[in-house]
C-alpha cells in the first residue's frame, strides 16, 4: 500500500469542502495531479494543493491507497466521503460529514469529528477515536435510507440524533449519547457503552439497541419482557429487555410480530 | 428577428403528412414561413438529422405548491445534482422534482417547447404561476381543478349546466387558467370526511351528487362554453387493482357528446395518465393489464383523447390532487407524506415512490404503459406522458420513445426484470410487436397533444404560419441504429427553436427564451346568480377575500390569450 500524506498549510477564511480527500479520488495519480484535485470555499472552486503540503504518492487503486492527513482540520468537511476502499487516516479534529455515504476500506480519526459523520453508510470501517457530533451514522436530510452497513466505532461521547433510519450495521459508543437515538430505525445494531437521555429508540420499528449505562427516560412506546443474559462482542451481563416502539407498523415472521430491541444492563 | 433556413433534414410532421422527407424548413418573425419568403436566412444544415415540431406534453406536475412541498420535504431529491450556474444557464437542482430553471432548461434539451401544468388549485393560481413564469423557454399553461370544487357541486347536482359554465369562465378569468381539469371526482371532497369515491355512482358526503354526474356536468359546461381543451380527466379509483372497469364506466360518459369548439380538436374528454387506470385482479398478488380492454374502447371512440402516464422505473415523487389515493400510497410505502386540503376546491397529497425493476408490480405497470401506446390505433389520440413527476421524471421521455420504437429495447428491459415471467404473464406487451416510427412519435408528442388541446393553428407541426418550434435531433432514421442511439439523440436535441429564437444550439442552451404564459379568456352572458354565489362564498367561507384571491397581471409577464365568445 502506497501513502500519501496531507499536512494542511492555510486555513480556509470559511469551511473547506474537500471529498476528494478519499483513496477513489487519490488512487493512480501523481502528488502534483492530487493538488490539482478540486476543492469548494463557499461558491468559489480551490485546488486542494492551495491548503494542503501533499507528499508521497497514491496506489494504482483505492485499495492500495492510503491518506494521512494532519493538522487542525476542525474547517475540512466530507473527508472520505462516499470511499470504496483503501485507508484514511486524520490526525486532528476534522468538520461535518467524514465518511459520509462510505461504500468501504477504513477511516480512523484520531481526535473529534463534527456532526454527520458516517452518513448514510454502506459499509467500511469508520472509526473515531474522540467525540463525535450529532446525526452520527444516520440518514441524511429527508432520506429513508440511514446507515445501511459497516460500522463505527467512537472512542468518547456522541450527540444527539444517532443511527437515525437506520437500517443495518453497526454503531458503538463508548461514552454517553445524547437524546434521540436509532430513531426511525428499520435494523441494524448500536451499543452505547456509557449513559442514554431520552427519545431512544422513538419510532424504532426493528433492530437493536444496547445500553449499557443508565437511561434517562424510557419512551413509553417501549414495554418490557424479560430479563436476559448477553455475552456479545465484549458485551456483558444481565439486561432489561424492552421491545417497541409500540405506536409504529412492525412486520410478523412465523405469526410472531416482530419489534424493536432494547437492552438495557442492570448487571456487569 | 433572425430568418433562419434548416436545410435538407429528414422531416417528421403530421401536420403536412411529412413521413422523413428530406424538406427545408424555413423560419421567419417567429413563425414558419415559405421557404420563398425569406431573404437573407441563417442557414443551419440539417442533413443526415432529424427534424420535428417543438414537443407539447399534454399533462406534467411541474408548477405550484404541490410540486414545491415535494422539493420542500424531498431535500435527498437534489443531493449531488446541483449544476452551478455557467455561462447563459442559471442555477440548477433537483431530480424528480427539479427546480423551475433546470424544468425549463431540461424541456428544452429534449426538444420541447409546450408544456401544460396538469392540476392548479384555484386558491393557489398566484403560485403556480410565479413559478411557471420562473420556468424558462416554455410556454405553458394551467388547469385549474374543478373536480371537487363546492360551486361546482352545488351547480350539477341540480344539472345547472350554464350555472356551473359561467362559474368555470370566471375561475379561468380569475386564476389565468387553460381548461377543466378533474381530479378523483367527488373522492377528494369525501377525503375531508375521511372517505373517498370508488366508482362513478359512490356518492359525495354531504353535497349528495355522484361523480358520475359531476364529469358530464362538467364535459356538458366544457362544451356549452366551446373551449380549447375538452374537460381534462383524472378518473376515480386511481391505482388500484381491477379500476379498469370504473375507467370505462367513465369513459362512457362522454358517450353521445359532441365537440362543441371552433378550435379543432374532436374529443370531450381526454382521460390521463391511463397506466394508472388500466389494471385488472382484486388484490396486488393477482393485479393484471387490462389495456387490451382499455383501448378497444378508446379506439372504438373518436371523441376520447388519452395520455399514457408511463412508469419509468425510477425513483420520483409522486403528488396529486388525488388526496385519498396519496394516503392509500404512504400506507403501502410507509414512506413520508404531505397533505393538503385546500379549502371549498381540492385537496392534494405528496409521497416519495421507488418503482423498482426488482417488484412485480412496478413491472407490470411498466409493461401497461407501453401496451396503451402499442395498442393505439391512431396515435394522434394517444399521448406520451410520464404524469411527471408521477410515473416518473419528464426527462425520461426519449427512453419511452426507445422502449416504443424497439422490440429489442422491451426485451432488454423484460430481461432486466426479477419477476421477468410473472410480469408477462400478466401483461400483453410481450407478445406485441409492433415497433413506432418517428411519424407516430411525432403524432404522440407533437401534433395530437396540440390539437387536443386545442392549439393545433399554433404547435404540433411545421407547416407556414405556425409557431417556429422547430427541433433538430442528431438521428438518421435511414442508418442503422441501436435501440440506446434513439434515447441519445432524442434526450439532446442539437438545435431548438422557440418561437423562432434559438433557445439550443449543438446541445447547449443558448437562450432563455420568450416564455409565455397561456391563458383562456371566455366570454358568457352576464350571470347574476353566479357572481352573487360568488360574493357569498368568500364572505361565508374563504379565509382570504377576492382581492387576495385573483391573479393580476405581473404574475404573467408575457400573458397570451385565447379569447372564446360563449355568449348567447
Amino acid at each position: 500500500m502506497e501513502t500519501v500524506t496531507l499536512t494542511i498549510k492555510n486555513q480556509p477564511e470559511l469551511f473547506l469542502e474537500a471529498e476528494t480527500i478519499a483513496p477513489d479520488a487519490f488512487a493512480g495519480k501523481k502528488t502534483e495531479e492530487i493538488a490539482d484535485l478540486t476543492v469548494y470555499v463557499g461558491r468559489e472552486r480551490h485546488r486542494l494543493g492551495d491548503f494542503f503540503e501533499i507528499s508521497g504518492k497514491a496506489g494504482a487503486t483505492p485499495e492500495e491507497t492510503k491518506i494521512v492527513v494532519n493538522g487542525d482540520l476542525s474547517r475540512v468537511k466530507y473527508i472520505g466521503m462516499k470511499m470504496t476502499g483503501g485507508e484514511v487516516v486524520v490526525n486532528g479534529n476534522a468538520d461535518m460529514y467524514v465518511g459520509a455515504w462510505m461504500q468501504g476500506g477504513k477511516l480512523t480519526v484520531n481526535g473529534n469529528v463534527d456532526a454527520f459523520a458516517g452518513t448514510g453508510m454502506k459499509d467500511g470501517e469508520l472509526i473515531i477515536k474522540g467525540n463525535a457530533g450529532n446525526y452520527l451514522g444516520a440518514a441524511y436530510r429527508g432520506d429513508w435510507r440511514g446507515m445501511q452497513g459497516g460500522k463505527i466505532v467512537v472512542t468518547g461521547n456522541a450527540g444527539s440524533d444517532i443511527g437515525t433510519f437506520m437500517n443495518g450495521g453497526e454503531i458503538v459508543v463508548g461514552g454517553d449519547a445524547d437524546v434521540h437515538v436509532a430513531t426511525h430505525a428499520e435494523g441494524g445494531k448500536i451499543v452505547i457503552k456509557g449513559n442514554a437521555k431520552s427519545r431512544v429508540g422513538g419510532q424504532m420499528v426493528e433492530g437493536e439497541i444496547y445500553v449499557l449505562g443508565s437511561i434517562d427516560v424510557m419512551m413509553p412506546g417501549f414495554v418490557y419482557r424479560e430479563d436476559v443474559d448477553v455475552d456479545m462482542d465484549g458485551i456483558k451481563g444481565r439486561f432489561a429487555l424492552y421491545e417497541g416502539d409500540l405506536g409504529e407498523r412492525h412486520r410478523k415472521r412465523k405469526g410472531q410480530t416482530i419489534y424493536a430491541k432494547l437492552y438495557q444492563r442492570i448487571e456487569a | 428577428m433572425a430568418e433562419y433556413l434548416i436545410k435538407n433534414g429528414f422531416v417528421f410532421d403530421p401536420v403536412q403528412g411529412i413521413k422523413g422527407d428530406k424538406t427545408d424548413v424555413a423560419i421567419k418573425d417567429g413563425k414558419i414561413v415559405a421557404t420563398t419568403a425569406l431573404s437573407s436566412p441563417k442557414v443551419i444544415d440539417a442533413a443526415g438529422k432529424t427534424v420535428m415540431a417543438g414537443g407539447v406534453d399534454v399533462h406534467a406536475h411541474v408548477a405550484g405548491p404541490k410540486v414545491n412541498a415535494g422539493r420542500n420535504f424531498r431535500p435527498e431529491d437534489k443531493l449531488f445534482g446541483y449544476k452551478a450556474q455557467t455561462g447563459i444557464e442559471r442555477m440548477q437542482g433537483g431530480f424528480s422534482v427539479p427546480t423551475t430553471i433546470r424544468t425549463g432548461y431540461n424541456y428544452a434539451r429534449m426538444g420541447y417547447t409546450t408544456v401544460m401544468e396538469a392540476a392548479m388549485p384555484p386558491l393557489y393560481a398566484r403560485h403556480t404561476h410565479e413559478e411557471m413564469r420562473d420556468t424558462p423557454i416554455l410556454d405553458q399553461g394551467a388547469y385549474p381543478v374543478f373536480g371537487n370544487n363546492w360551486f361546482v357541486l352545488e351547480y350539477l347536482k341540480n344539472h345547472e349546466i350554464e350555472n356551473a359554465a359561467a362559474y368555470i369562465a370566471w375561475l379561468l378569468r380569475a386564476t389565468k387558467g387553460y381548461a377543466v381539469k378533474v381530479v378523483n371526482p367527488g373522492g377528494t371532497e369525501a377525503w375531508a370526511w375521511g372517505l373517498n369515491c370508488d366508482n362513478v355512482h359512490d356518492p359525495v358526503p354531504y353535497f349528495d351528487i355522484t361523480p358520475a354526474q359531476i364529469i358530464k356536468g362538467l364535459i356538458e359546461a366544457n362544451e356549452y362554453l366551446g373551449l380549447p381543451h375538452s374537460m381534462h380527466m383524472h378518473a376515480n379509483n386511481l391505482g388500484n387493482p381491477g379500476n379498469y372497469t370504473t375507467t370505462l364506466d367513465s369513459f362512457k360518459l362522454s358517450e353521445g357528446i359532441k365537440p362543441n369548439s371552433k378550435f379543432g380538436r374532436d374529443q370531450v374528454m381526454h382521460h390521463t395518465h391511463v397506466q394508472f387506470h388500466s389494471y385488472g385482479g382484486d388484490s396486488w398478488a393477482n393485479v393484471e393489464s387490462k389495456a387490451k380492454d382499455i383501448m378497444a374502447y378508446v379506439n372504438s371512440h373518436d371523441n376520447i383523447t388519452i395520455d399514457m402516464g408511463q412508469v419509468t422505473l425510477d425513483e420520483t415523487t409522486t403528488m396529486t390532487a388525488d388526496g385519498p389515493f396519496e394516503h392509500h400510497l404512504t400506507e403501502l410505502n410507509h414512506l413520508k407524506w404531505a397533505n393538503t386540503d385546500v379549502e371549498l376546491e381540492t385537496g392534494s397529497g405528496v409521497v416519495p415512490y421507488v418503482y423498482s425493476p426488482s417488484i412485480k408490480v412496478c413491472a407490470i405497470q411498466w409493461a401497461i404503459g407501453l401496451e396503451l401506446a402499442l395498442l393505439a390505433n391512431d396515435p394522434m389520440r394517444v399521448f406520451m406522458t410520464t404524469d411527471h413527476p408521477n410515473a416518473g421524471p419528464f426527462i425520461r421521455y426519449p427512453r419511452i420513445m426507445k422502449w416504443l420504437m424497439s422490440t429489442e429495447a422491451r426485451e432488454q428491459q423484460f430481461d432486466a426484470f426479477k419477476h421477468k415471467d410473472k410480469v408477462i404473464d400478466a401483461t400483453n406487451l410481450a407478445g406485441i410487436d409492433r415497433e413506432l416510427d418517428l411519424y407516430e412519435i411525432a403524432q404522440m408528442t407533437r401534433a395530437g397533444p396540440a390539437k387536443a388541446l386545442g392549439l393545433a393553428h399554433m404547435y404540433g407541426g411545421l407547416a407556414p404560419g405556425l409557431e417556429a418550434d422547430v427541433a433538430i435531433y442528431d438521428f438518421n432514421p435511414n442508418e442503422p441504429y441501436a435501440p440506446d442511439d434513439i434515447e441519445t439523440a432524442f434526450g439532446s436535441a442539437e438545435h431548438l427553436f422557440k418561437t423562432g429564437v434559438q433557445v439550443v444550439r449543438d446541445h447547449e442552451i443558448a437562450s432563455n427564451g420568450n416564455k409565455r404564459t397561456l391563458w383562456v379568456n371566455a366570454k358568457v352572458n352576464e350571470n347574476p346568480q353566479v357572481m352573487r354565489d360568488v360574493k357569498e362564498k368568500f364572505l361565508r367561507y374563504y379565509t382570504v377575500t377576492l382581492n387576495n384571491y385573483e391573479v393580476t397581471g405581473h404574475y404573467l409577464p408575457n400573458p397570451y390569450v385565447i379569447e372564446v365568445d360563449a355568449t348567447q
